[in-house]
């Protein structure tokens, strides 16, 4: 850490009093209570979420629209830009314990329970029919369905997500360059094809539905496979929902060379959904 | 440790520049000030202790004789789990964030958190939290009411008490994350010059650890406590053998979490004894670098280590040798800390305020507690003992002597910075001395009742538990009561008293002593320069 | 437990204790020691011998450990005061002794390890036994198979309610007593196969040396092997629900000879009891059964008036949509058990848990008793064992 240089800004910020977080916890307290009833067949529980959800688009919006205020006021000092860059990784880090919970369990289903459902003791006392093999629908549950191929669609989307990842690097060396309209338009690939990932995802879920009779209900395959899948999609959604802002902000004329770590951050996670996809692609449809 | 410290241009910055500031309760709602958000948390952690020693004392009344007296079976599992779940959660955890958050910014010579206003948020999460909670008692089917571990299948069966349990927890990990990236940045990113890691209090370093495991294990918790949520409402198998699942599956994903979240409860605690005991020995901290690493050793080991919960779910045998072998080892780095402390108060100069009575029963009490820790992780004796009192009575040694005494101390220790008022040094002795020996009461009886073969979670028992059970409910109840002292010598400090000097500890050198009592609003505006 | 230590009345001396404590003396010396249990109970296998062993040893080294560490504190505290005028010598730090007490708790947990690591490895050897039995948890009872033998039984606490409610004078064994124990032989290795039906239990009992959780779904297995003729009692140790310290284990060891005279009487029990599934039962002897199966399994949740608990969402069966309408409906929720108004078809029973452990005849008979009880009477209502064998798969 260097000698003190206080220069024009403060040598810290420190931000005002604000009313957002408790916006926000109010609305995750709707979200939680409602989300409660509604899977417990209350009729106001899909209402109460509905209303929390609005608090939280409201928070979202009033918070972010403040950091970004104070950005572009240019608020913020190296040392705050240091700070963001310090939390985002670690709650990147977070997300990526949070996959490694779901990764665990598929691990664990493969290795681990479904071998012992049709071991010597277990499978002979309890399952005497049960051929231990993965995929499973696991030894209790009659049903047929066919696993996820890996070519195919899953295939098309890791190009897809992988081309993306190109493409938003491609936007980042644009923006440090000062060509704003090729960072536009790196920015709108990128987030193109990741609504055509989601597409195109969609589309398989559709077809494991109706044509493979895979659902999330078929045994621990069907879990593990719609669970990490499922929950890789949402955060492609949110990565994109954040490209999206930060394409709306470049056309505000947001961000320059120096000085874009909104952007950065947005980029970042794009990297890890896309990490957190080719281990998809390899442990969930190709292995 | 920083011995020798200056603030640049002294502290002349006792003006609040915010004059526009919202009154009222709206200040608290709003606040972004990390000495309003740490009373809040500790605050919000005391209710919690008394929320949640209230389920104690449910249970302890049930349990004073054989036979059903007071509540249903079902109310008292409710119980149970509730107590465990809020004191964890609601009590420890925030009281260590409360301190995090008065402290930290004090001790590294910054003015605030990084992230004030997410600051507030992850204080602000926690209300709901605990609302959702309590709210569950009343709900169809009532609370949860599978243990604070929420084991499976039993946890499949449960009403709606469970979902609102599962998204408390949800919440509550938002919260810790959020606080503990907060806590990262800071003590990173925030540190006046001069002060190098190295140079850091105690306090600072077994935070920053902390902090790591908790981003590291709450997102594996919320993982855990969702599948749960799948497998009871949208037809998952993760823990249903029927479907391929397992319900062992559960434990090892909850327990990754599980064995790291009792570190995360004691190493803050750690942290507050080691600037306790050398400022009342009037001495530095004895090894400060072997402390340092002893922390991060316990850390790492502590990922190791899970499955010594599960001992006696049939684990092969090879697993079941290393996770022992894992387990005994924690012994070595935390003896280092019992053995660094012991040799800081060799030949000092030793003083005995109420912090340092709470040191010294901390160390007194948690080493007895770590002793059963080492007894339950050797395999054979884990058969005879787990699910039973003798475990109750291991965390209650760890927790309550461990880390709620040394909260204690620290409140006592750092009062007069936070108020600019001494506390009433014979009420805190007389809090100790209570705490001490009632503690022991309720909770040394319960290691006979596990040798002798009483399980867990029972709202009743065989008549050869009797005495011993009695004897500890009336400890409880008595250890609750004195817990009234306590806050009456608070709430008699904040509201006056002999003035506190900057300094009223004459062996103190942290940084937090440089300032004025009480502590100025923002601790540091401009960064001292340590040396 | 072994034995009958528990069977003086205590409460009188309890009481005096209350009052002692109560009035703020901690502790009360010397006074009738021996009713106070506090330490394991008496071994009844080489196994348990060897665990109370070794937590002697390693009991003593932590006292002496603890003596050490706090006898030196205590000096400290006594010696280097500042009140006696003691001043503060300045040292922070010396490699060699921070070695010294790394590596000294290092050998003396090796010296631990090493015993644990050789009876852990005694304790997982389940082979050779002289036989086996099943065990499976039940919420909230146990159920024992003879395997080799081809009968089995479930075991249920017999302690009357009205015990547990401080209606009655509590019987020396309250809750530690059941309607039939486990019997093995004496001197014979006893190899446990342990499951659960619908939740996590935890066959625990702690003189034989022995505790092992019950996954439903999944098999594990233990084994002990009594030294000595007696009864052994223990207690469910997982939690299981509301019942969870209602379920004991009684385990009777009997001599090689005695054993084999109970094995013959039960098989020739189980020979008797096999019910020819197809013959037709009457509506009396279904009654008369069905309340049998009722009160040992339904009631605890659906109370034996069938008025239900609705803490625990079980409904009441008086005027129930199920039980009055159509039987083959109702066979499927008892045998499959239900959650939130669905059949379980995953095997492992729901909030209403699965039957299939119960005969085709106990099926047969709690169902009609539920069907023509409490006012519930739809008419020609009755199920017979050959309806719910022919909705089993
Ligand atoms: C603050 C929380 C905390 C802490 C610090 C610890 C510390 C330890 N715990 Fe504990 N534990 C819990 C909280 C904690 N525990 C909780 C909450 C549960 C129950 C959860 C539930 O089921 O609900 C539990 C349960 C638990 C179990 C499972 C029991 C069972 O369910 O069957 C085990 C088994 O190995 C264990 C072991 C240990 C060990 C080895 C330590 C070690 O870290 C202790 C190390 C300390 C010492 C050993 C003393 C000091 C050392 C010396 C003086 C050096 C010299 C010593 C020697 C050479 C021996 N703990
Ligand atoms: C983390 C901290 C923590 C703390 C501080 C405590 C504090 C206490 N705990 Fe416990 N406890 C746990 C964590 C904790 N506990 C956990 C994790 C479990 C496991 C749960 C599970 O199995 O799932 C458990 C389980 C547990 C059990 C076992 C229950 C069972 O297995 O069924 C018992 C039984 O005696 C018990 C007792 C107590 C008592 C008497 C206190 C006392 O120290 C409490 C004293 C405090 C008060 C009583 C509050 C202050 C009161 C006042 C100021 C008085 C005003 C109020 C009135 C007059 C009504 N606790
Ligand atoms: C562990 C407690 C428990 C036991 C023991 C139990 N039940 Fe139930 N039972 C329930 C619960 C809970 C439900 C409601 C399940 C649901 O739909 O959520 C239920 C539902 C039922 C229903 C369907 C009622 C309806 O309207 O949906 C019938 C019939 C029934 N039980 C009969 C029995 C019989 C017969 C037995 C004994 C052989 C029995 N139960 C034992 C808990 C229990
Ligand atoms: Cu069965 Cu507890
Ligand atoms: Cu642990």
């Amino acid at each position: 850490m260097s000698a003190v240089s206080p220069g024009a800004k403060p040598y810290y910020f420190l931000p005002q009093p604000s009313h957002w977080p408790i916006t926000g916890s109010l609305a995750l307290l709707l979200m939680g209570t409602g989300a409660a009833f509604w899977f417990n067949r209350y009729a106001a529980g899909p209402w109460i979420v509905l209303a929390g959800f609005c608090f939280l688009l409201v928070m979202l919006f009033g918070w972010f629209g403040t950091v970004i205020g104070e950005s572009e006021g240019r608020l913020y000092n190296k040392k705050v830009d240091l700070s963001f860059r310090w939390g985002m990784s670690w709650f990147i880090f977070s997300e990526v314990m949070f996959f490694a919970a779901f990764f665990g369990a598929l691990f664990y289903v493969r290795n681990i329970s479904t071998p012992d459902l049709g071991s010597a003791l277990t499978g002979r006392e309890l399952w005497p029919n049960y051929a231990a093999q993965w995929p499973t629908v696991g030894p209790y549950i009659k049903q047929q369905f066919s696993p996820m191929n890996a070519i195919g669609i899953p295939l098309l989307n890791t190009i897809i997500l992988v081309s993306s990842g190109g493409t938003l690097t491609l936007a980042h060396h644009a923006l440090k360059a000062g060509h704003r309209g090729a960072l536009k338009f790196w920015l709108f690939v990128t987030i193109a094809l990741g609504f055509t990932f989601l597409g195109l995802q969609a589309f398989e879920y559709h077809h494991a539905y109706t044509e493979l009779n895979l659902k999330l209900s078929t045994g621990v395959y069907g879990s593990t496979f719609f669970m990490l899948t499922g929950f890789h999609g949402a955060h492609v959604t949110i990565g994109a929902i954040m490209l999206t802002v930060m394409l709306v902000r470049a056309f505000r004329g947001h961000f320059d060379a120096e000085h874009h770590f909104g952007f950065e951050a947005a980029a970042w996670y794009w990297h890890f959904v896309d990490v957190v996809w080719l281990l998809l692609f390899v442990l969930v449809y190709w292995l | 440790m920083s011995s020798i410290t200056q603030p640049i241009g002294g502290h002349e910055h006792a003006h609040d520049d915010h004059a526009h500031h919202p009154t009222g309760i709206m200040r608290w709602v709003t606040t972004t000030n990390h000495k309003d958000i740490g009373t809040l948390y500790l605050w919000f952690s005391f209710t919690m202790f008394i929320v949640g020693g209230c389920m104690a004392f449910v249970i302890r009344a049930e349990l004073f004789e054989p036979g059903l007296q007071i509540v249903t079976p079902e109310f008292f599992n409710e119980m149970t789990t509730l107590h465990g779940l809020i004191m964890i959660f609601g009590a420890l955890m925030p009281g260590a964030v409360g301190f995090a958050n008065w402290m930290i910014p004090m001790q590294i010579g910054a003015p605030d958190m990084a992230f004030a206003r997410m600051n507030n948020w992850s204080f602000w999460l926690l209300p709901p939290a605990a609302l959702m909670l309590l709210i569950s008692l009343f709900v169809p089917g009532g609370a949860a009411g599978g243990g604070w571990t929420l084991y499976p299948p039993l946890t499949i069966e449960q009403g709606m008490g469970m979902d609102l349990t599962i998204f408390a927890i949800h919440i509550m990990g938002a919260s810790s994350i959020m606080g503990s990236i907060n806590i990262i940045t800071t003590i990173l990113n925030l540190r006046a010059p001069g002060m190098t890691l190295m140079k850091m209090p105690l306090f600072c370093w077994t935070w920053l650890i902390t902090a790591y495991l908790l981003i590291a294990v709450m997102p594996v918790l919320a993982g855990a406590v969702t599948m749960l949520l799948t497998d009871r409402h949208f037809g998952t198998s993760f823990f249903n053998a029927a479907g391929g699942g397992d319900p062992i599956l559960f434990q090892h994903v909850f327990w990754f979490f599980g064995h790291p979240e009792v570190y995360i409860i004691i190493l803050p605690a750690f942290g507050i004894i080691s600037e306790i005991i050398p400022t009342f020995s009037r001495k530095p901290l004895f090894g400060y670098a072997s402390m340092v690493y002893a922390v991060a050793a316990i850390a790492i080991l502590s990922f190791m280590v899970w499955a010594h919960h599960m001992f006696t779910t049939g684990l092969p045998t090879a697993g079941i040798l290393f996770y022992m072998y894992a387990t005994m080892l924690i012994a070595v780095p935390t003896g280092v800390k019992v053995f660094n402390w012991l040799a800081t108060m060799w030949k000092g100069s030793i003083s005995l305020e109420a912090p340092m009575m709470f040191a010294l029963g901390f160390l007194f009490l948690f080493v007895i507690g770590g002793f059963t820790g080492l007894v339950l992780g050797i395999v054979p004796l884990d058969v005879a003992l787990h699910d039973t009192y003798y475990v109750v009575a291991h965390f209650h040694y760890v927790m309550v002597a461990g880390t709620l005494f040394a909260f204690f101390g620290g409140v006592y220790y750092w009062l007069p910075k936070w108020t600019g008022h001494m506390y009433d040094e014979s009420l805190a002795k007389w809090h100790f001395w209570l705490s001490f020996i009632l503690f022991n009461v309720t909770f040394f009886p319960m290691h006979f009742l596990g040798l002798a073969g009483m399980p867990r979670r029972v709202p009743d028992y065989p008549q050869q538990f009797a005495d011993w059970n009695m004897v500890s409910s009336i400890g409880a109840f008595g250890f609750g009561l004195s817990q009234l002292v306590f806050l009456y010598a608070v709430i008699k400090c904040i509201r006056g008293g002999k003035p506190a000097p900057a300094k009223p500890w004459d062996g103190a050198t942290s940084l937090e002593w440089t300032l004025p009592s009480p502590a100025p609003y923002h601790s540091f505006e401009t960064p001292p320069v340590v040396r | 437990m072994v034995g009958n230590r528990n069977g003086r009345t205590r409460s009188r001396f309890r009481w005096r204790l209350a009052a002692a404590l109560g009035a703020g003396l901690p502790a009360v010396p010397g006074v009738a020691l021996a009713d106070w249990d506090w330490n394991f109970q008496p071994p009844g296998s080489s196994i348990s011998a060897q665990i109370t062993h070794l937590h002697e040893i390693i009991f003593w080294i932590c006292v002496v450990i603890f003596i050490g560490v706090f006898g030196t504190m205590f000096y400290a505290l006594i010696k280097h005061r500042k009140s006696v005028g003691h001043q503060a010598v300045q040292f922070h730090e010396n490699t060699t002794v921070e070695v010294v007490w790394t590596v000294i708790p290092l050998l003396i947990l090796i010296f631990m390890a090493w015993p644990a690591t050789k009876l852990i490895l005694a304790m997982h050897d389940t082979s050779a036994p002289g036989m086996t039995v099943k065990v499976t948890g039940y919420q909230w009872k146990w159920g024992y198979d003879y395997v080799q033998e081809g009968f089995g039984f479930y075991s249920t606490l017999s302690t009357p309610y009205a015990e547990i409610r401080n209606r009655a004078a509590k019987d020396p064994h309250y809750l530690l007593e059941v309607d039939n124990p486990l019997v093995v032989p004496v001197d014979t290795k006893v190899r446990v196969l342990v499951t659960a039906a619908d939740v996590l239990h935890s066959w625990y009992v702690p003189a034989l040396g022995v505790q092992q959780e019950a996954i439903p779904g999944f098999v594990r297995d233990t084994w002990f092997e009594a030294d000595k003729v007696g009864i052994y009692r223990g207690q469910c140790s997982k939690l299981c629900g509301k019942e969870h310290a209602f379920m004991p284990i009684v385990v009777e060891v009997k001599s090689k000879d005695d054993y084999a005279k109970w094995l013959a009487e039960q098989k020739q029990k189980a020979g008797a009891a096999a019910e020819d599934p197809n013959k037709v039962w009457s509506l009396n002897d279904l009654l008369a059964k069905g309340q049998q199966v009722f009160n040992g399994n339904c009631a605890a949740c659906h109370q034996p008036n069938g008025t239900g608990n609705a803490a625990i969402g079980a409904p009441a069966l008086v005027g129930d949509k199920v039980v009055l309408g159509p039987r083959q409906h109702q066979i499927d929720v008892v045998l499959n058990g239900q959650t939130n108004g669905v059949v379980m078809t995953g095997g492992a029973g729901g909030k209403m848990p699965s039957w299939k452990g119960l005969s085709d005849v106990d099926i047969a008979s709690v169902i009609s008793y539920t069907r023509n009880s409490w006012g519930n009477k739809a008419g020609e209502n009755i199920v017979q064992p050959s309806e719910v064998k022919a909705e089993r798969k």
